[in-house]
């Protein structure tokens, strides 16, 4: 079995999992605003097809899929923004697994409000 | 039929011209990014977390927005560029995992044929749009 250095190999750590979770909640918030685009398109068709569309958005199940689609905007937001620090500020590159822990820690601060507010208009009516 | 030119040996190596079309890509990827931050969040701020949240959208909350142009340019500027920024992730992706050039050729139609319907369709949306089409609207464009 070939063996490498220990230590340069791009996996297994911060680096590579954001990575993987940038495209995973990319690919999903892609697929998403297919839909999205035709659920506000039936505005042109009639208010009352429209109410019909956005409705479904008000069932509890969707509601709750809706907290996921925010935390994966929201990672991929924040992520993006470390994307690019990593690629255009000179210390980017060295702190990188620090802004991990930074998106991580502003993630958590966005998401508890967010699901809190989202879900007590879902719940409560 | 001419001999074969031989470049002398010191001529500098010329790279064959293609465009800087990924650079240019790989930029837009980060300066869209970064405006659909702004964007993305604001939209969801203020049609998820301010007053009802989501039991507060339907036809009328739409027509209240879409009757003001700066909610129109929002949208519009959005949707441009959330669909090419998510065209052009998706491009990377099936570059990265599609392998046999028959897959590769049959998901990129899909994928250009995609963000073109949802482009149109959405810019239609957003410049045909008549708040007024509901007949008991109360917005002001509408009642008089």
């Amino acid at each position: 079995m070939a063996s490498s250095p220990a230590g340069t190999l791009y996996r297994g750590r911060e680096g590579m999992w954001t990575w993987v979770l940038h495209r995973i909640t990319g690919v999903l918030v892609f697929f998403f605003l297919f839909a999205h685009v035709i659920d506000t398109s039936m505005v042109r068709v009639s208010p009352s097809a429209y109410n019909t569309a956005v409705n479904t958005y008000k069932n509890p199940v969707v509601g709750l899929m809706e907290v996921g689609l925010v935390a994966a905007v929201l990672f991929h937001a924040l992520n993006g923004i470390r994307v690019v620090l990593v690629d255009f500020w000179e210390k980017g590159p060295r702190y990188q697994r620090q802004m991990t822990y930074g998106v991580a820690g502003l993630w958590v601060v966005l998401m508890v409000p967010f699901a809190i507010r989202h879900l007590s208009h879902v719940f409560g009516g | 039929m001419s001999a074969p030119t031989i470049p002398s040996p010191r001529a500098p190596y010329k790279a064959r011209r293609s465009g800087n079309f990924e650079l240019n890509s790989w930029l837009f990827q980060r300066g869209s990014g970064l405006l659909l931050v702004v964007l993305v969040i604001g939209h969801l701020f203020v049609n998820l977390m301010v007053g009802r949240g989501i039991h507060a959208i339907d036809f009328a909350f739409v027509a209240g927005k879409w009757a003001n142009p700066f909610w129109q340019v929002w949208d519009l500027a959005m949707l441009w560029l959330a669909e090419l920024h998510g065209m052009n992730g998706l491009r990377t992706i099936i570059n990265d995992y599609a392998t046999r050039p028959h897959t590769r050729f049959l998901l990129k139609t899909l994928l250009y044929f995609s963000a073109l319907v949802v482009i149109v369709l959405g810019t239609l949306v957003i410049f045909t749009f008549d708040p007024c089409a509901d007949p008991s609207s109360t917005l002001s464009v509408c009642t008089k």
